[in-house]
């Protein structure tokens, strides 16, 4: 539809009053649900998606499992209600067939899996609510849920998705943005800034690559400092119940080693 | 590096931070739509030293501290904060560099402006940079105390009313909380922030809550120059600012088609009428249909009537009775200023709006003044019986986009306007406008739906840039319909397979080549054409005989030889009809191999021709060529020089040249003077046309250098004379032999109303009376209109008189009447072209029945079908005239771009012109030696005499203190510039009245 909205104003601001630079409102919630073994539910601004991890497990089908590393097997669920128009999609469905292959593929070589051989982890995504970003929010989601799970990581997984607006480059975009601008999604490992995902349907200019494309990865580095934050938290609070229960019980608390890699400073 | 940081939205305060709304799509489904919105107090007030806001960065206040102290209600200073409505209507009087208080735009007013009209918010953008302006975009919207949401039932218009009157008392407090006052000064003086609003209920409200707010007239009363303000102030009236409109059912803006059925059965009964539909270029709101039961055309006035007809449908029209007759409108109605401020977006109501009212006033402001005389029949368009839509060349309006940002890839809804005047703007849909902008591109009509003032069409290809000259020629073929594509592989396979080393065989009787076939190898035969010519279709010869009578012969190029019947070459011939010539390149209509080489009658080198061969008894000094015998024989020549017609003329008069080949052109120039006094005497017109020629630099850059009329020397109508003798014998020769399918051409008389005009025009202004009962009584009254102060004046009759003409046509003999074969322009009973087959297709057509009229070949089988060759001549026929209004084009092209390169050059370009009509704010000129026409149209009050074809016009710009009278056929002086529409990038000529008064100054 020719969209009557500005993209990005004479005086800096985008349609939803946020600045070039500005992420939109994320929450974290990394509480239990049901029998996963681990679960996260991440917004971004109004996209909001639900990852549970279940896994590592023994395979149903043992042919197709390796015998020297876990295999990473994603589904992807997109709720019908999760856009304006109520729209059912199957789940052969190609774009999320393709959607499921890029986190897939994303966690591949951060998950270890070689510490479970013939074994599986099964990771479902659930799209509550579409606002722009679905692949980002789905990683950083995904990130969540592994963390969640225990699952042995290499390092946490960060995606942004950045665009540019005639040379004016910009950060986590709605649908709106996105249906105007070139885009990409990035998705960074921070502490060695190594790049696991980048993905990109649009055409974009070379030269504006380079600078949305670092853009996006100091944004990751945000992101980045919110998800430490968040797994802090939850660990410090898993590990205070667990200090109670254990002083409850046992009465002695003097060698409670506590992970010192949790303690450092930020 | 920049700072990249998490916006926090609270979620408690969901209501305020997101925004739920339904919104209909194009199709009719109804979605829900959720947004968030960030809310910040960083949003500067945009006043200079606001204590307040000072610590905001990267803003760069505009407004002074203390406001503007003009105005005489508000001592201690205001700014303005106008309403939607001041921006919708008096528009013009913000723009004005007289109207200066410091003005606050609200983000709630920018968004309503842009919903409501996509022309006035870019005006409202662009007065923003405007450096004499003092403005200020104040985000309410983001602003955390001044957001608003929207109440159960309340409507949209209304909650942007309270946003706006939210944001005028927060601006109340903030100013007073950033001066505070100090204890021992005196008290700060607080300039007051004024609400601007025509809308009556809005202001009671915002006075009820203790905000200063005022109506824009009011306003201006106290503000300074008021009664210069006051004058800008548009006339719409508080009480017509109607709220925005919520989504209402479309309306129909256009009648309802009738039925196939009823229309096939109304045109029948004689109650309808079918016929062509034309648009007036000069004005868009009117257009006409010739029908045969009237003598004038039938005229359509305003949208309703012209129902959605698109130049050249084929339409039923329904005649009113004869009270409600009308005259055509004399004023110039462009469509692009009238209609600037219309939006292109669908989404908008279409239905009685500003633009509807806007067009209402012009028919009535032209109706009020016509004269009752010159009533004609007035219809209206009940259906379509045939579109006749392709594809058009058009501009992207510029003003019509949403996003001009190279990157954007929202889907926009624009409009493209076409190149020809003559057609509707075209609302079309694309991904890519920002990158077409300043393109030629190719638009197709898909639609007209009466509920869409505009067309709708899909974007097919673009051309490339504007004024490139590949675009430029492209668009012009396509504009033209000239099929211009490389010839394919069928085609090209007809050829001889020896190509370009085809020869003609040696002479023997066997040799099937040379079965009746004459040696006319030994003949003077030479060529004369223009320069350049490497399509030599025609040679001459004359030579006295031993018996005393004398010789003559026309050799045409033996093109049936080469293009044989129910061969792909010769259907793709009979597809282009004609050979087409631009300044700059010439698209063929038979493969290059044949049209300039073994077609071509080249010098020095044999070729088989097919030649007309007379006996005249004409001696030395007889006036008269009277003709003793014609023969038509296939031949093979030799044409032993090609000249062109200057070389010829000056071998000619060359007394020192005595050798046969010059004797040979003597004679034939003697010949040629008989026939042409022959031909005039018999009451041929000798009619002129605008022709000018284009100097190139070279043939490899093809820039005009300059532009000139085309010469005319004896040699010319020498060729011309004897061109026509060999038409008018082989038509004679076919119509004998054939005379049911014959091709031949004739040229209708005009019918005598066609003259009415240029008539009254000749008396009223010079005293002078054209007879046009027939063309010899119009021959010699045409050379009788002369002046002699001004001796152009003769050629500029002549060029009018022409245009009153029908245009000549091919036909078919045995589909007309006997009596209706006359050839008007040329007096002769009888005509038929026969001596350019190369580049014309009907000229083949001839050159087969005449083959086979002289017992050479049998007749094809569809060349004694009537209705193949009425089909085939109907095709032809179309051609021709859109090969000759492309020429024209490619001319007015060039001749745009040498008078660009003129005036960029020296000073600019002034010509001597001629008024040809006079409109009610414009007169139409024509430049004699550009052989331009153009529109000069006057911005100030002028007043005009339809009577008497006279206009008079200011000279001064202190209101009507002199006044100076131009009337048809006076010779003024003009300027002339070609300049760029600002949104089409259409190259205009424009053209400012210089002489007898300067109209420079004023009309600027």
């Amino acid at each position: 539809m020719g969209s009557r909205v500005e993209i990005l104003n004479d005086d800096g601001y985008r349609s939803d009053g946020r600045r070039q630079f500005e992420l939109r409102d994320i929450t974290m919630d990394l509480s239990q649900r049901g029998t996963a073994d681990g679960s996260a539910m991440i917004t971004h601004g109004l996209t909001q998606v639900l990852v549970s991890v279940f896994g590592p497990r023994e395979a149903k089908m043992r042919s197709q499992t390796f015998h020297d590393r876990a295999v990473l097997n994603v589904e992807v669920n997109i709720a019908p209600f999760s856009t304006g128009e109520r729209r059912k999609r199957n789940r052969g469905d190609k774009r999320i067939l393709e959607f499921a292959s890029a986190i897939k593929s994303t966690f591949e070589p951060v998950v270890q899996t070689n510490l479970y051989p013939r074994s599986q982890i099964d990771i479902y995504v659930h799209v509550l609510q579409q606002d722009g970003g679905l692949l980002q929010a789905g990683i950083n989601a995904t990130t969540l849920a592994l963390v969640s799970a225990g699952i042995p990581l290499l390092d946490l997984v960060c995606a942004v998705t950045g665009g540019v607006h005639s040379t004016s480059p910009m950060l986590d975009l709605t649908t709106l943005e996105e249906n105007d601008i070139p885009h990409l999604t990035v998705a960074i490992m921070p502490k060695t800034g190594k790049i696991t995902l980048v993905t990109m349907e649009t055409r974009l200019h070379a030269d504006r690559f380079a600078d949305i494309f670092k853009l996006a990865c100091e944004a990751g580095q945000v992101i980045h400092k919110e998800m430490k934050r968040t797994v802090r938290a939850r660990t410090r609070r898993l590990v205070d119940a667990m200090d109670l229960g254990i002083r409850s019980s046992a009465g002695t608390g003097e060698n409670v080693d506590k992970d010192v890699a949790m303690n450092e400073p930020e | 590096m920049v700072e990249i940081t998490i916006k926090k939205r609270p979620r408690a305060d969901a209501v305020v931070t997101q925004r739920r709304f339904f919104k209909k799509t194009a199709r009719g489904k109804v979605i829900k739509v959720l947004r968030e919105r960030y809310l910040r107090d960083d949003v500067s007030c945009g006043i200079h030293s606001c204590r307040q806001c000072a610590s905001i960065e990267e803003s760069k206040p505009t407004l002074p501290s203390s406001g503007s102290l003009d105005h005489s209600s508000f001592p201690n200073g205001h700014f303005v904060l106008p309403d939607t409505n001041v921006f919708l209507a008096q528009m013009d009087l913000i723009e004005s560099n007289l109207f200066a208080p410091p003005i606050i735009v609200l983000q709630t007013v920018m968004e309503e402006v842009r919903h409501r009209s996509l022309p006035l918010y870019n005006r409202l953008k662009a007065l923003l940079k405007a450096d004499d302006k003092q403005t200020w975009v104040f985000y309410n919207e983001f602003r955390s105390e001044t957001a608003v949401v929207r109440e159960e039932e309340e409507s949209p218009n209304d909650r942007n009313d309270r946003g706006i009157r939210k944001a005028t008392s927060w601006y109340h407090t903030h100013i007073s909380l950033a001066r505070p006052p100090v204890r021992g000064q005196a008290k700060p003086t607080i300039p007051d922030v004024v609400l601007l609003t025509d809308d009556a209920a809005n202001r009671q409200k915002a006075e009820k809550e203790g905000i200063k707010c005022m109506s824009v007239r009011k306003y201006v009363e106290g503000a300074k120059e008021s009664s210069r303000l006051l004058d800008l102030l548009s006339a719409v009236g508080s009480n017509e600012i109607e709220p925005t409109k919520t989504a209402a059912a479309r309306q129909a803006l256009y009648p309802e088609y009738l039925s196939t059925a009823t229309l096939v059965a109304g045109v029948k009964s004689g109650q309808l009428h079918q016929g062509h539909f034309n648009a007036n270029p000069y004005n868009y709101l009117e257009g006409n249909v010739p029908v045969s039961t009237f003598d004038k055309p039938v005229l359509l006035i305003g949208r309703e009537n012209m129902n959605r007809a698109i130049q050249g449908d084929v339409v039923a029209v329904e005649v009113f009775p004869e009270s409600e007759w009308k005259a055509p409108g004399d004023e110039v109605v462009d469509q692009e200023t009238t209609l600037k401020d219309d939006d292109a977006d669908e989404s908008e109501e279409e239905g009685d709006d500003i633009e509807a009212i806007r067009e209402a006033k012009v028919l009535r402001a032209e109706q009020a003044k016509k004269a009752a005389a010159e009533r004609q029949p007035t219809g209206r368009i009940v259906g379509v019986i045939k579109r006749n839509w392709r594809s058009y060349v058009c501009h992207i309006d510029s003003s019509s986009l949403t996003s001009s940002h190279e990157t954007s890839l929202s889907q926009q809804t624009v409009f493209a306007t076409p190149v020809s005047r003559s057609l509707p703007r075209i609302r079309l849909r694309t991904r890519q406008a920002p990158a077409l902008l300043g393109q030629k591109i190719l638009v197709t009509i898909d639609r007209w739906d009466n509920t869409s003032r505009y067309p709708e069409g899909h974007f097919v290809r673009a051309l490339g840039k504007v004024e490139s000259k590949e675009a430029e020629q492209e668009s012009l073929l396509l504009e033209f319909d000239v099929p211009y594509r490389p010839f394919g592989k069928a085609i090209l396979d007809c050829l001889p397979p020896e190509g370009d080393a085809w020869v003609v065989p040696p002479k023997s009787d066997a040799n099937p080549e040379w079965r009746d076939r004459e040696d006319l190898r030994d003949l003077l035969i030479c060529s004369i054409d223009p320069p350049g010519c490497q399509d030599i279709d025609d040679a001459l010869h004359a030579r006295p005989l031993p018996n005393g009578n004398v010789e003559a012969g026309v050799h045409i190029a033996d093109v049936s030889r080469f293009v044989l019947p129910d061969t792909p070459m010769d259907s793709e011939a009979a597809a282009r009809g004609t050979t087409v010539y631009l300044v700059d390149k010439r698209i063929d209509m038979l493969p290059a191999l044949l049209g300039t080489n073994l077609c071509s009658l080249r010098p020095f080198v044999e070729r088989l021709a097919f030649s007309v061969i007379w006996v005249s008894a004409a001696r030395e000094m007889t006036p008269e060529a009277e003709i003793v015998n014609v023969r038509f024989t296939k031949s093979v020549i030799a044409s032993k020089q090609a000249f062109t017609y200057e070389e010829a003329q000056i071998r000619k008069d060359d007394p020192t040249q005595t050798d046969a080949l010059t004797e040979g052109i003597r004679l034939l120039n003697r010949l040629a003077v008989q026939l042409r006094a022959g031909r005039m005497a018999a009451g041929a017109l000798n009619l002129a046309s605008p022709e000018v020629k284009i100097h190139l630099e070279s043939a490899e850059s093809s820039d005009p250098v300059d532009v000139e009329q085309k010469e005319l020397r004896e040699t010319n109508s020498l060729v011309e004379e004897f061109m026509l003798l060999a038409n008018i014998s082989v038509a004679r020769k076919i119509q004998e032999t054939f005379p049911q399918t014959a091709v031949l051409r004739r040229h209708m008389p005009p019918p005598r109303t066609n003259f009415e005009k240029l008539q009254d025009v000749l008396k009223k202004r010079r005293g002078l009376a054209l007879d046009v009962s027939s063309s010899g009584a119009l021959a010699a009254s045409l050379d009788k209109c002369t002046d002699a102060a001004e001796p152009a004046f003769n050629t500029l009759v002549r060029i009018m008189a022409t245009r009153c003409m029908l245009s000549a046509e091919y036909f078919c003999a045995g589909s007309v009447g006997r009596d209706t074969f006359g050839h008007y322009g040329l007096a002769t009973p009888i005509y038929t072209h026969f001596t350019s087959p190369i580049r014309r297709y009907a000229d083949v057509l001839a050159h087969r029945q005449l083959a086979a009229a002289i017992g050479h070949a049998p007749l094809h089988a569809s060349l004694h079908a009537k209705p193949h060759v009425e089909r085939v001549l109907g095709v032809v026929n179309r051609r021709h005239r859109m090969a000759q209004m492309a020429g024209r084009a490619s001319v007015e092209f060039y001749v745009g771009l040498a008078l660009q390169g003129r005036a960029r050059q020296g000073p600019p370009v002034v010509e001597d012109a001629f008024v040809i009509r006079v409109f009610r704010n414009g007169v139409g000129v024509f430049v004699s030696k550009l052989g331009l026409e153009g529109l000069v149209t006057f911005t100030r009050e002028t007043s005009f005499d339809a009577e008497n074809y006279q206009i008079s016009v200011p000279t001064t710009a202190t209101a009507t203190a002199t006044t100076t009278t131009v009337a048809v056929f006076d010779r003024v002086k003009v300027q002339i510039a070609v300049e760029r529409d600002k949104n089409t990038q259409r190259g205009k000529v424009k053209m400012t009245l210089v002489g007898p008064v300067d109209l420079r100054a004023l009309s600027a």
